[in-house]
């Protein structure tokens, strides 16, 4: 049977000095939290079902000393990459796979030009293409977007933000994700911003709506704190994989005994 | 030592199955050329992607593919390097012809589940052969892909996998073997079967 996966996400900050793993809260105030080569083994030992880097600078100066950091952990860590942050062309894919990613994730240069997942699906096959979707509630009620309930009975729209959050772009975020599917991204890693960093769980609302809305899988991220955060992920909000950071970067939880708990309440998971 | 060919057509993260085999001691090389294809003792023919692309770029190193088949030496086909050693392929609308080293067709998956297939799903074991020494029943493996082999006989089928519909997960031919999944990118497990193939190209 095909198990949820658990993905910790490296923040992966680039210096001259190689590069650090930090965290930040709602995309800003970032703190640090370790080697990324050595999180990576560490993890892959604690059952990391997959791994994902961003490049949180993002900017093309860095762009190697990003693909060193791929090519170390690819030495060392046998399972699945997925490497984002500014990736904007075909060419740059193909280095990133190159040094040893096994996926790409691509946010703003997708909003930018859709094309550029069909023009990767078709030369490198859509599973490794990994449509990066940031997301953040918009309180009203618009027309042609889709409205969905929140907790608290109010309604309103998810709006796709890109450059790490800072740029809002009209979109609405659930047919974004359906528009990205036609186009041949094989994965969908789905951030709720007004979750992100905060530990209070993920938003359900925002993953059911994507999830059951496309036919490929989808990584829920942001807000995932503890074990029960996790079961309503993948129970109501029907994702396909958990991604998370701060839980795991500051040992709050280890991975094995996250599964344990997932397992305890009939998750299927790798242990 | 084993000397293994990776052949490169062009095709998937060439550099993660070549650091898997170094992990089990064997000497490895990524190569395009045909003579070092055939100084080899295994060969494995790796790749992500289309059937359609792949196929065209693999037929340069097909008799040299043709003749390890014939003179035993074991070779090893991951994920579409396995689908590629089959009858046929049918991609979008196209009919394509594969190596037919394993009688059957390559097909999409059903959508009535999310595809691609993609994680980590357990394999059951339905015969039993060298390459799945200390693998087990209910052992995880990592998948990735949208498109399956229908083989013709159940006798070429040395595990299956489970996702909407059963299909092979490790089929094997003489001395082929071909996986749907990745062993290099499938932890300890999986580089136990890489372990095992370089055991089995030494023997």
């Amino acid at each position: 049977m095909l198990t949820k996966r658990i993905i910790p996400c490296l923040d992966v900050k680039l210096g001259k000095e190689g590069g650090k793993v930090v965290k930040g809260v709602e995309f800003e105030d970032l703190k640090e939290a370790g080697n990324p080569v050595e999180l990576s083994k560490r993890y892959n030992k604690d059952l990391a079902d997959e791994l994902v880097f961003l490049d949180i600078t993002a900017s093309s100066d860095n762009r190697k000393t990003m693909l060193d950091v791929v090519k170390k952990t690819s030495e060392e860590v046998f399972i699945p990459l997925t490497v984002g942050g500014g990736i904007s062309s075909t060419e740059e894919i193909k280095k990133t796979l190159r040094a040893g990613a096994d996926k790409v994730s691509i946010n703003t240069a997708a909003v930018k030009d859709p094309n550029l997942l069909s023009k990767g699906a078709r030369l490198f096959g859509s599973q490794c293409i990994v449509s990066a979707i940031d997301a953040k509630r918009r309180y009203e009620e618009k027309e042609n977007k889709n409205l969905v309930e929140f907790e608290d009975g109010r309604k309103g729209w998810f709006e796709v933000y890109t450059y790490g959050g800072r740029e809002p772009t009209g979109k609405d975020a659930i047919k974004w994700a359906s528009e990205v599917e036609k186009k041949g991204a094989g994965e969908i890693l789905l951030t709720s911003m007004d979750k992100d960093g905060k530990k209070s769980g993920y938003d359900i609302g925002l993953t059911k709506n994507v999830s059951e809305n496309v036919n490929i899988p989808v990584i829920a991220s942001g807000g995932g704190g503890n074990p029960q955060h996790f079961v309503e992920a993948f129970k109501k909000g029907k994702a396909d994989a958990c991604l998370a950071a701060s839980i795991f970067h500051y040992k709050e939880y280890s991975i094995k005994n996250l599964k344990k708990e997932l397992k305890e309440n009939d998750i299927n998971v790798r242990i | 030592m084993a000397k293994i060919a990776i052949i490169d057509y062009g095709l998937g993260n060439l550099r993660s199955v070549k650091k898997a085999i170094e992990k089990t001691t064997a000497k490895t090389e990524i190569t395009d050329n045909n003579e070092k294809i055939r100084k080899a003792d295994g060969i494995i023919i790796p790749g992500v992607g289309a059937f359609e692309d792949g196929i065209k770029n693999l037929s340069k190193y097909r008799e040299e593919i043709y003749r390890a088949f014939e003179n035993d030496k074991p070779v090893l086909g991951i994920c579409l390097g396995m689908q590629l050693t089959l009858t046929k392929g049918y991609e979008g609308n196209k009919e394509l012809k594969g190596l037919d080293i394993i009688q059957g067709e390559v097909i999409s998956l059903p959508t009535q589940k999310k595809v691609p297939h993609i994680g980590w799903n357990s394999i059951k074991l339905t015969q039993n052969h060298p390459l799945l020494k200390g693998i087990g029943n209910g052992d995880y493996f990592y998948f990735v892909h949208s498109y399956y082999t229908n083989t013709a006989s159940e006798r070429d089928v040395l595990a299956e996998c489970r996702y909407g519909i059963n299909f092979p997960a490790v089929i094997s031919r003489k001395n082929y073997v071909g996986v749907q999944f990745h062993p290099e990118k499938s932890g300890k497990k999986g580089i136990q079967l890489l372990k095992n193939f370089v055991e089995y190209c030494k023997s």
